[in-house]
């Protein structure tokens, strides 16, 4: 309901409200290649932003930095107003290649961050069971994750980002490895989790029609060294049907208007 | 991923299928077909014996009636309490010290130059020739049966545990740590299990190794216990005996490794049970 009123507000106006993570002059660069080059960007509270753009263009570098698993070379991330360098109970990532423990069943990778945490067995497979129920899984909590397909794995590991209650969701391609048809029952999923989970969604991709249809707002990444080329923020509906939206004409219009842009760098 | 296309149901039904085992018939008796494996065993052991093969090669049913009396004169259960204390100690030091050493060069630069190349060393060397070394500098007690024990399993224990933790899953360490997993936190929930299949792999081989250094050990200098009564009833040309202990010590090799593949898949790798 609250996303639904959010989105019927002008979004002309591209100045951001109120963001959450702030990236300030970050630059990163491996040896001789220059991954990020002074990059800008602020992340606005509630809403799903994607970094979008081709390989190469440092995306993945990007979160990672923001998450704390990589150290950038110049530049600062700001979470909340307060600078981070390491991961932090306010960030939790999902990962591309899943990242489950082989070993453990979904309830416990999904009861994982808590466990580190330290919280009490009982309390900690209750929350769990809660996201797991969520995502839409509920029954296959202790399924090993070889026992689960692509897509269901995706599944378990975006409940163990949802259950540590953190505020920014990091999310790196994380339907990269699903196959198509799961791919597009998930993206629907995630934009009815969205409206009702409270959170800061930070998304990449490479699909310029996954990030249309699921962002508020796009940011486009060039590549080489990687720098912020643009930043769209599509006004699309998205409290009906979520089959409605890949008819709708702006959400059209923005795919191709992205594709337009980012043409010049495909190989 | 090899499930990619699968659907998900579909991905959910073979998994139950396979692990109902809808096959059916004899094949699906494991015990049962053990079992006829070993009758087979001594089925033709014994006809080797009757024939005879050489003189010296006794029946399976000679042998098994001089396991008993073996027991029953209490030879036999004498030998193991000597040979089983420096083998159980040596097996869990070696264990306990293998599997740390081994982590710690897996994670720490500095370790695996300074030891990793003495193991290789240990490794390739033909170990047994150190043995009667052990007894000259540390006499024919327990001392020099464990570390005969030791030497022969710490290297291959080391090696493999230092094997499997450099090459864990870089990913799990990674999202260890993006859920604020501590450093001592990330070695035990993520390096361990992940590497446990090949440290124990690692465990299995020195276990068995294990067995052929206090043999060696108790054959070549120390004569006392099961190697003793080998060398013994082998002296006396009493060969059912001599067989009866060879075959329990092999025996008792084996009941051992199955007991620690239990522990390893029942603590270790749960998803494994069944596979």
């Amino acid at each position: 309901m609250r996303a639904a009123v959010l989105r019927k507000e002008p979004s002309s106006m591209p100045a951001p409200i109120d963001p959450i993570v702030e990236v300030r002059g970050i630059s990163k660069s491996y040896g001789s290649t220059e991954a990020l080059r002074g990059i800008d960007l602020d992340f606005p509270r509630g809403k799903l932003s994607s970094l979008l753009g081709p390989s190469g263009c440092g995306k993945t570098t990007l979160l990672k930095i923001i998450a704390g698993l990589i150290k950038a070379n110049a530049g600062s991330i700001a979470v909340d107003g307060k600078v981070v360098t390491a991961p932090g109970p306010e960030r939790a990532f999902v990962f591309q290649d899943f990242a489950l423990m082989p070993w453990a069943t979904a309830l416990r990778n999904v009861a994982f961050g808590l466990e580190l945490r330290g919280k009490a067995r009982a309390e900690r497979e209750e929350i769990a069971r809660h996201y797991i129920a969520e995502v839409g899984l509920a029954g296959f909590e202790d399924k090993y994750p070889h026992q689960l397909s692509g897509g269901m794995r995706q599944r378990v590991g975006l409940a163990r980002a949802l259950s540590v209650d953190a505020d920014v969701l990091l999310l790196d391609e994380p339907f990269s490895a699903v196959d198509e048809q799961n791919r597009r029952k998930f993206q629907e999923d995630l934009i009815r989790l969205r409206s009702n989970q409270n959170k800061t969604f930070i998304f990449v991709t490479h699909s310029i029609e996954e990030a249309v249809y699921i962002s508020d707002r796009i940011v486009l990444l060039s590549p080489r060294p990687g720098r912020v080329s643009q930043i769209i923020e599509p006004e699309i509906d998205r409290s009906g049907d979520p089959d409605l939206i890949h008819r709708d004409k702006h959400y059209l219009d923005t795919v191709q208007e992205i594709w337009q842009g980012l043409k010049q760098y495909a190989e | 991923m090899a499930t990619g296309i699968r659907t998900e149901s579909e991905a959910v039904g073979l998994a139950t299928r396979s692990t109902r085992g809808e096959v059916g018939g004899w094949r699906d008796q494991p015990v049962l077909l053990r079992l006829v494996s070993i009758a087979l065993f001594a089925g033709i052991w014994e006809i080797a014996g009757r024939i005879p093969v050489s003189f010296a090669f006794p029946t399976f049913s000679a042998t098994f009636t001089a396991f008993i009396g073996l027991i029953a004169d209490g030879s036999l259960p004498l030998a193991y309490v000597s040979t089983l204390q420096p083998l159980l100690l040596g097996i869990v030091l070696s264990a306990f010290l293998g599997v740390g050493l081994g982590t710690l060069c897996g994670l720490w630069r500095t370790g695996e130059w300074l030891l990793i190349p003495v193991f290789i060393v240990l490794q390739a060397a033909p170990v047994a020739a150190f043995i009667p070394m052990v007894t000259f500098v540390y006499g024919i007690g327990m001392t020099a049966k464990t570390l005969a024990v030791m030497i022969l399993a710490l290297p291959v224990i080391v090696l493999n545990t230092y094997k499997a933790v450099r090459n864990v899953n870089e990913s799990l360490v990674v999202m260890c740590r993006s859920f604020l997993g501590t450093r001592w936190q990330v070695v035990t929930q993520i390096v361990l299990p992940d590497a446990s299949p090949v440290i124990f792999a690692g465990l299995r081989l020195g276990v068995a190794a294990g067995f052929v250094g206090v043999v060696l050990a108790e054959l070549l200098i120390t004569p006392t216990g099961i190697g003793d009564l080998i060398t013994f009833h082998r002296s006396r040309a009493d060969y059912a005996e001599m067989y009866a202990t060879i075959a329990s010590i092999i025996a008792l090799s084996t009941l051992t490794l199955i007991v620690l593949q239990w522990i390893e898949v029942r603590v270790f790798r749960p998803e494994t049970r069944g596979a």
